[in-house]
């Protein structure tokens, strides 16, 4: 008999159709771990106070009408870069401490209006700026797993939430990795969308040309379901892609893969990757093959080149976005940025500068042009490229002390798949060291759908679904 | 090869530029990181990009407009507009003087 925590999100809404607990009870029971778990874990950095009350409200909806919407009553953990109105949002900076939205993200408008109900806001490394979830200013996280390892990051909060079963569901963002890298570091499922696929308004910007945000769940399942509620053209959102929203949650549940034509990135197994870790994305393309996909081996530019057009074009875009804060309309003084954020945005103040755009600036965003055509090719023959998410299991708490340029080395292998904004899961595919590892299938622009089919049908035929036992860990 | 060592008087100019304080320990510390990080992003030089153009945005999308009308619902209130700023007055946002200031010469 499952435990209330978990439940996926079609478990939670037949349970309430099947009156075998309410919202106020998975709620509370949620409330209660968190109460239990989190000082530890510091996963959450503020709490919805109302939570019970919208429970309350959501219970009496179930009894009148039934469950019309799609994630009605399900508990969200909330990365804290998404403005919510009500409820703090720091992006895990001094900068905006006691900052209270003055108006709510896309995104979070869609999961209200599909009757999700927030339980909190969660750790980040500051801005976004990180893979690990240290560069928060207050304090990192800690990977559920072993809290003597990170969580990874950016979206390290989101990632341990579900890891350490503190929510139904999370929302994540990934601007190259943040999802998908603390998915893998923590030992569940993440989807990075499409860029464009899902509105950026109102999500406090990292590198406006390849922000994405997306979901961080149990399963590929719960994933897609929340994709479907929050993608979408936004008349707020000029990036945004006006292509129909396709039926994700219903892509699902395929029997085999026969037809489905894989590449295993070769660069993508990098000549310092642990054999052990090797060997589990070896294991991944054999099963993927006995399942009726074909698996060849394929070759792409050599990724540390991503490391450079990432680096500069994300520091060049952070530089901007970050001129906003000011301290005169809202949130403090320049002077709260944590020093890695001001290494970012110093960094792309310099390649953005007189003399040396050019040299920078223009070089990265064409060599960009090579890595977008390179996949085109790829993916002419075939329909999604695999390969390790991380080079390592979880590093250690401490990892990134003195290591400028950490979060960009540790991203290596997402970096290409994010500067051309494809769709990317990243699943679970074993454990080295007692540590997860996580795969990465990547499709075209727009083609989540074939992306989340091979990651669901994974998925469903291994067993890597796994959550640490916290009494244990703690 | 573009080889690049940045110095100390140029992290002092960017930090100008990007309006950041820095102490002067974070000024060697950055000259230092920057130095190590552009070598990194000089590998871009390895690629040939002779005939190839930039690409900034990358869901092809262009000129996505919408009409010159108000859409109130996108509208914040003054009040609301004004609520987190720490200084206001008659309800402004109040600016540090730019004007007639003794702030140092502009780059």
């Amino acid at each position: 008999m499952k435990q209330l925590h978990e439940l996926t999100i079609k478990e939670v809404l037949d349970g309430y159709k099947n009156n075998d607990f309410t919202c106020v009870e998975l709620v509370k029971h949620f409330l209660n771990r968190i109460e239990k778990y989190n000082p530890k874990l510091n996963i959450y950095l503020a709490l919805n106070e109302n939570a019970l009350e919208q429970a309350a409200v959501v219970d009496k909806e179930i009894t009148e009408k039934g469950i019309t919407r799609p994630l009605l009553g399900i508990p969200f953990a909330i990365k804290d870069n998404f403005l919510t109105i009500g409820m703090e949002t720091t992006a895990g900076s001094n900068i905006l401490k006691g900052y209270m939205p003055q108006y709510e993200s896309t995104v979070i408008e869609k999961i209200k209006s599909a009757g999700a109900i927030i339980l909190g806001k969660t750790n980040m490394d500051s801005f976004a700026h990180g893979s690990s979830t240290e560069t928060s200013d207050f304090g990192p996280t800690l990977n559920p797993w072993s809290i003597e390892k990170l969580p990874g990051g950016s979206s390290g909060g989101s990632a341990a939430a579900i890891s350490a079963q503190l929510a139904t569901v999370a929302l994540g963002s990934e601007t190259a990795g943040s999802i998908r890298q603390p998915a893998a570091w923590c030992g569940v499922t993440g989807l990075k969308p499409t860029y464009g696929r899902v509105s950026r308004y109102g999500i406090i910007a990292m590198a406006s040309s390849t922000d994405s945000p997306g979901a961080i769940g149990r399963s590929v399942e719960d994933c897609a379901i929340v994709l479907e509620v929050i993608s979408g053209k936004d008349n707020k959102d000029a990036t945004t892609s006006p292509s129909l929203i396709e039926r994700y949650s219903k892509n699902l549940e395929a029997p085999d893969l026969r037809g489905v034509r894989i590449g295993i990135v070769k660069e993508y197994l990098l000549s310092n990757m642990r054999d052990d870790v090797k060997n589990l994305i070896l294991n991944a393309a054999d099963k993927l093959r006995l399942l009726g996909a074909t698996v060849d081996e394929v070759s792409l530019m050599d990724p540390k080149y991503a490391i450079g057009v990432y680096t500069v074009i994300q520091r060049s875009e952070v530089s901007s976005n970050l001129a906003r804060f000011d301290g005169t309309r809202f949130g403090g003084t320049r002077d709260l940025f944590c020093e890695e954020t001001k290494r970012r945005i110093m960094l792309g103040t310099y390649t953005l500068s007189a003399g040396y755009y050019d040299a920078f600036y223009k070089k990265a965003q064409a060599v960009r042009t090579k890595i977008i055509s390179e996949f085109d090719e790829i993916f002419k023959t075939y329909d999604a490229i695999i390969g390790a998410v991380s080079p390592s299991p979880a590093l250690s708490v401490g990892a990134t002390k003195n290591q400028p340029m950490f979060g960009e080395m540790e991203d290596v292998l997402l970096e290409p798949s994010s500067i051309a904004g494809l769709a990317s899961v990243g699943l679970p595919c074993g454990f080295v060291d007692s540590l997860p590892i996580g795969l990465q299938i990547t499709s075209n622009q727009l083609k989540e759908s074939i992306a989340i089919k091979i990651a669901d049908c994974f998925q469903r035929h291994t067993e890597f679904q796994l959550f640490p036992d916290l009494d244990k860990t703690l | 090869m573009h080889t690049v060592t940045v110095t100390q008087d140029e992290v002092k100019k960017i930090a100008k530029l990007a309006n950041l304080k820095l102490p002067d320990n974070e000024v060697e510390l950055f000259a230092d990181q920057f130095t190590k990080t552009i070598e990194v992003v000089n590998h871009l030089n390895e690629i040939n990009t002779d005939s190839v153009k930039a690409t900034y945005q990358i869901n092809g999308l262009s000129n996505v407009t919408r009409a010159d009308e108000v859409d109130e619902k996108s509208v914040l209130s003054q009040e609301t507009a004004l609520r987190e700023a720490k200084k206001t007055h008659n309800g402004f946002f109040v600016v540090e003087r730019l004007i007639d200031s003794d702030a140092e010469e502009l780059i």
